[in-house]
């Protein structure tokens, strides 16, 4: 890698993180617009139920701190990877996937729950726009699963190794990312609206 | 069909296309030819616009001949003539203090823009006083207006006495689109907007007819939404007013006149449900509101401003009213095809033109 | 036109797919999808040329009976979407396509399957916006899609467009990230940012631009969709939905991308302008950096297309206020561009004429812009056909300038023919003077009090005169397009051989054959200046004038490459396409549920199977990917064969 790099005007950029990374930037509008979009409408619940009846922090705080926990297995991963240890790689990739499964179950008990309790899709624009935002981070999260247990496929058919290729540091970005997204989801729509 | 507006255009002198050329051209173009000319102002409010207006424009011509004349000069100097091969010429990067000048040139020009801008924006923005209040509803695809204070209901067609701030709240239905309310002479645009209320003071200097339109894409017909503004004498104004209050001119039940079969048409056909007649059982509304017809009569022109009203309009608009204007009245726009019959249209339009 | 799909005329070495359609359909060559993406837009661009023409002869008479309300209402709505998402802004990406890594000296873009789904992407959302007029009929709800006319309206055809531009979102967003990641990390050795041409830099600023106001849009258009087929209450005002949410997201994408539109022609013209006056670019560091700043204050303007809404004085200042500094930086440019050709020997070719042309119309459209800053003056102006002008002198006047200028310099480049220089120049003034004939009347228009998108207006308002002369124009400008479109198919076929440097040009795609070898380069090139092209073939005498050096670059990138084998260029890989497919049959699908259901099944699989077969493909490179999902956006093969295209020109080098 270092011998290719040296032979373009690149600064020591890899091309995938470059990509990576500009793919996350843009993502970072996508949830701004969504969070402002839920800012805005935050308290126009048309009659339905709003914040304070639904949300149920300690219970989102647990799956929150699921998800912040998913973020250290997966840097253990990343450091298994750098080491070329892959049976700790699978490890901490397998688990990282499993507490990302955890917070959708949890996502899903919440849905549920708050569906129950009168607040649908087309309830209110609070429920609009709730659902959008956190749904569209679900979604997020469920194509960050996905790609984690492409990971561990792979780890067992080929193996990881550090010099074929830099997935699973691509895959932590934007774990990472999700996961620092929901940080500030779990702020703005749940702490600071209750 | 659309006799909308009755003056012909006249031929006009060509002319270029420059921006000093098009100023004078439009200056001189009296608003007669040119009813919506946003250059021949009729308010203050207008004024200042136009004020504004012409002032830019007369920056921005100084600065455009100025870089055509450079563009226009550099090319004819520095072209290669017929035959002329390519020389060798300085390679040349660049000049700081020119890019400095060429920074700071045109900041301060726009500068000296932004301070009558910021100006006129809050003046026109102050409230007025001793205003009459009108609240405007922006339908698909006509204007409603309500008098507040006056208790006057009318339809495309807007009453004001001269030289009186004219304060206008602007709504529509939540289930309706955004329009936007707009007399060029006598004010700028402001759009309708569902769920917001929007304000917009409009004035005139001089008794006349004011035309205007909705300016904002709203759908099917959204060309064929236009209004007028009268403005009248305040003793005018006042008679005006009057005659809306007066009850309407509904045929007594004992009648067996035309008039009398159109009224019982209008309430059996079902026309009651959308268009209100004041002071009868006709009560409009609903979910598909037409305009309020107690003073049909006194208008000059029905369907958003778009026809004279006369006889013929009126049998070809009962007839087909789709054919005449584009509408959706099976999504509740407009007015739905009432599939009447000639002896029907004919009671009707009697009974409408007596509207008085 | 929009029939060329062979093969150029050179048959380069190397690794060659089949030949024929395939070859093109299953390419992840940057040239060939450039000129895919060039092909397609022309078709595009003809398309809504002719929904222009519609809508100038309906308006050519007062109670014009060309067209009905309800079809001129869907034209002008396809006439703005096709220019704006099918045009203008594919014809740039086919300008970036094929020339950014030319010059920036790289031998493809960093990750070419991603680049092909890019382009494939775009012609499937292109097919299926346009489809519609088979389906129900063209969108009608303004290029603008305001909301909640856009909900409200019960059939498909703003389905449609909401689909339509998600996907071609898509395509530009995958684009942009594909460009960043070429400009940043695939620049020829020596190049450095300061070094690359001012195109390039316009490209990588529109590359920004696109990353980062898509998404927003791309929220609004999935709230419109839910609102529409979910029950989502974004913009229904009855329960609180607020329709101005929409204008705000919009016009957050939409400002931005007046300058997405605009500042690839400016880099066009910035490249046109110091070769025909054998000048380096007047004051590059500030051309780049006003186009940067352009490109950043796009991102705070949006508001002053809403200046009649009722935003209330204070924001209406803040934003009056930040329109008005736009015009600083776009002052800058103007200026450099004179003083580029200041002092030059400047030759008049067809390029040339387009690219003077682009700055005098620019600088109309310009200044006419800052009327509109003018607050109480736009609420006037706001659309009324003041606006129309406007913004036809900057999108036409100045894009499309800039682009014919572009196709006519480069056309010789590309296909190894040059365009044919007096019917460029009869398309030159012909489309000159039918431009201003068109647009010019519209000022007085709109200052006449005449709305934009009027299906029908009426006599004796004083816009019948100015209305006829613009539809003449109009037809003036197709019968220039008609000249073009003649002297594209005959130069194509037997135009005056190009070579490899026609106009002795000043960056790198000149010292490259004419069409460039599938490879670009034999060798990679080494940078040591901005315009290194041009110091390599003149030195400079005693005067500073520059003198012909005896050394010809060119000799030493025309040869064949060394070692064959040396350059691995990527496969043709068919999954781009399919993936395209897929994601179109989805769209289909979602359109006509339930039984549609069917169609989106069969769309997932397409997808799923193009998806994998994407992953698997690379079979030189197991590892090469693992994560090659839709979502992401990766492409890992790619970056191996990318990767390896660098490293292993590199080694050329070295021998």
């Amino acid at each position: 890698m270092a011998a290719e790099v040296a032979h373009t005007t690149s600064g020591g950029l890899d091309i995938r993180k470059t990509a990576m990374w500009a793919f996350l930037a843009s993502e970072l509008m996508f949830f701004g617009a969504l969070i402002s979009t839920f800012l805005l409408y935050r308290g126009r619940t048309n009659g339905g139920p709003g914040a304070e009846e639904l949300f149920d922090i300690p219970f989102t705080s647990v799956s929150s701190f699921v998800l912040l926990m998913s973020s250290l297995t997966m840097v253990l991963a990343h450091n298994a990877w750098e080491r070329d240890d892959q049976r700790q790689l699978r490890l901490w990739l397998v688990s990282t996937a499993s507490l990302g499964l955890v917070f959708l179950g949890g996502q899903f008990f919440e849905f549920a729950t708050f569906v129950h309790e009168g607040l649908k899709l087309d309830t209110s624009p609070f429920g609009s726009s709730f659902y959008m935002l956190t749904g569209f981070h679900g979604a997020h999260v469920a194509v960050g699963v996905l790609m984690l247990s492409a990971m561990v496929i792979i780890s067992f058919r080929v193996g990881l190794s550090k010099a074929r290729g830099m997935n699973v540091e691509l895959v932590a970005l934007y774990w990472h990312f999700v996961d620092i997204v929901w940080i500030v989801i779990f702020t703005v729509v749940y702490l600071l609206q209750v | 069909m659309r006799a909308a507006v009755s003056t012909r255009e006249k031929p006009r002198r060509l002319a270029g296309g420059s921006l000093v050329a098009m100023a004078v051209v439009l200056s001189a173009c009296g608003s007669g030819d040119t009813p919506q000319n946003t250059l021949a102002p009729a308010s203050e409010r207008a004024r200042n616009i136009d004020g504004l207006f012409t002032f830019t424009l007369i920056l921005a011509a100084v600065v455009f001949v100025l870089v055509q004349g450079a563009i226009i000069y550099t090319v004819v100097k520095f072209r290669l003539k017929k035959g002329e091969e390519p020389k060798p010429v300085k390679q040349i990067h660049g000049n700081t203090r020119l890019e400095i000048a060429w920074t700071i040139a045109p900041a301060l020009i726009l500068a000296g823009l932004a301070v009558p801008t910021v100006q006129t924006i809050f003046e026109n923005a102050e409230s007025p006083v001793d205003a009459i209040e009108i609240t405007v509803m922006g339908h698909q695809w006509w204007w409603e207006y309500e008098y507040t204070d006056l208790g006057v209901v009318t339809a495309n067609e807007m009453h004001i006495p001269v030289g009186r701030d004219v304060f206008l709240t602007l709504e529509t239905d939540t289930t309706d689109v955004i329009h936007s309310f707009w007399v060029p002479r006598l004010s700028g645009k402001r759009d309708v907007v569902p769920g917001h209320v929007n304000t917009i003071t409009i004035s005139a200097d001089e008794p006349g007819e004011y035309l205007g339109q909705c300016a904002e894409f709203c759908g099917l017909s959204h060309a064929n939404m236009r209004l007028r503004v009268y403005a009248h004498e305040p003793a005018d104004f006042d008679a005006w007013v009057a005659s809306q209050l007066a009850a309407a001119a509904i045929p007594p039940d004992t009648d067996e006149s035309l008039r009398s079969t159109g009224w019982e048409l209008f309430i059996s056909k079902g026309c009651a449900a959308c268009h209100a007649v004041n002071g009868t059982e006709a009560a409009g509304g609903g979910l598909n509101p037409g305009p309020n017809l107690t003073h049909f009569a006194q208008r000059n022109t029905f369907a958003g401003a778009l026809f004279e009203r006369n006889d013929e309009n009126l049998r070809s608009w009962l007839a087909n009213p789709s054919a005449m204007k584009p509408m959706q009245p099976d999504l509740n726009r407009g007015m739905p095809n009432l599939g009447l019959n000639d002896e029907e249209i004919t009671a009707l339009v009697a009974f409408l033109q007596g509207l008085t | 036109m929009a029939t060329v799909v062979e093969a150029p005329p050179i048959s380069p070495p190397g690794a060659q797919p089949k030949g024929g359609i395939w070859a093109w359909l299953t390419s992840v060559d940057h040239k060939k999808i450039g000129i895919m993406y060039g092909v397609a837009a022309m078709a595009f661009f003809i398309l809504g040329g002719i929904e222009a023409l519609v809508i100038r002869l309906q308006l050519a008479v007062p109670e014009g009976s060309v067209v009905a309300e309800d079809a001129y209402n869907q034209l002008f709505t396809m006439h703005g979407t096709t220019m704006v998402f099918l045009f203008v802004m594919p014809i740039s990406a086919a300008f970036g396509n094929y020339f950014m890594p030319i010059m920036i000296g790289a031998r493809d873009v960093a990750f070419p399957r991603l680049n092909a789904l890019s382009f494939w992407i775009f012609l499937a959302g292109g097919i299926f916006i346009s489809s519609s007029f088979f389906l129900g009929g063209f969108p009608d709800g303004a290029w603008v899609g305001y909301s909640p006319l856009a909900t409200q309206a019960e059939v498909i055809r703003m389905d449609f467009w909401a689909l339509g531009l998600l996907i071609l979102g898509v395509a530009s967003l995958l684009g942009a990230v594909n460009f960043i990641t070429t400009i940043f990390t695939m620049r020829a050795p020596g190049m450095t940012l300061f070094r690359m041409p001012v195109f390039v830099w316009m490209q990588m600023v529109v590359a920004f631009l696109l990353a980062f106001s898509l998404p927003l849009v791309t929220v609004g258009l999935f709230q419109v969709i839910l609102d529409r087929n979910f029950g989502t209450l974004f913009y229904d005002a009855a329960t609180g939905g607020d329709p101005v949410l929409w204008q705000h997201l919009f016009w957050l994408f939409g400002h931005p991308e007046v300058y997405i539109l605009i500042l690839p022609a400016m880099g066009i013209v910035s490249e046109v302008l110091p070769t025909f006056s054998r000048k380096p670019l007047f004051g590059y560091q500030f051309v780049v950096f006003a186009g940067a700043a352009i490109g950043f204050l796009g991102f705070g303007v949006w508001a002053h297309h809403m200046f009649t809404a009722g935003l209330g004085p204070v924001a209406e200042t803040a934003f009056g206020l930040m329109t008005m500094t736009i015009a600083v930086p776009t002052g800058i440019k103007i200026f450099n561009w004179l003083g580029t050709m200041w002092g030059g020997s400047v030759s008049f070719t067809t390029p040339m004429l387009f690219a003077v042309g682009f700055v005098a119309m620019f600088t109309i459209g310009g200044l006419s812009g800052v009327t509109h800053s003018i607050v109480p003056a736009d609420t006037q102006q706001h659309d009324s056909y003041y606006v129309v002008a406007h913004f036809h002198y900057v999108l036409f006047g100045g894009a499309v300038f800039g682009i014919f200028s572009g196709v006519y310099y480069w056309f010789g480049k590309v296909f190894g023919r040059l365009l044919d220089e007096p019917l460029g120049k009869l398309h030159f003034w012909l489309m000159f003077i039918g431009f201003n004939l068109t647009f010019a009347p519209m000022h007085i228009l709109g200052l006449n009090g005449m709305p934009r998108r009027i299906a029908t207006y009426g006599d004796g308002l004083g816009w019948n005169l100015w209305n006829l002369v613009a539809t003449v124009g109009s037809f003036i400008i197709a019968l220039s397009i008609l000249v073009f479109l003649v002297n594209a198919v005959r130069s194509y076929r037997k135009g005056e051989p190009a070579g490899a440097d026609p106009w002795d040009g000043r960056t790198l795609e000149w010292s490259t054959t004419s069409p460039p070898a599938d490879y670009n380069f034999a060798e990679v090139p080494i940078v040591d200046a901005i315009d290194d092209f041009w110091y390599k073939k003149y030195g400079e005498d005693d005067n500073h004038l520059p003198v012909r050096l005896d050394t010809d670059p060119r000799d030493l990138s025309a040869r064949e490459p060394d070692v064959e084998h040396h350059v691995h260029l990527p496969s043709p890989s068919y999954y781009p396409i399919l993936l395209a497919v897929g994601i179109v049959t989805l769209a289909y699908g979602f359109l006509w549920l339930p039984i549609g259901y069917l169609a989106m099944a069969a769309g997932l699989g397409i997808m799923l199977w193009a998806i994998f077969g994407w992953a698997l493909e690379d079979i030189d490179h197991p590892m090469g990917d693992g994560n090659g999902h839709g979502d992401g956006g990766d492409d890992g093969g790619g970056r191996d064969a990318a990767a390896e295209l660098v490293g292993s020109g590199a080694e050329g080098t070295s021998e």
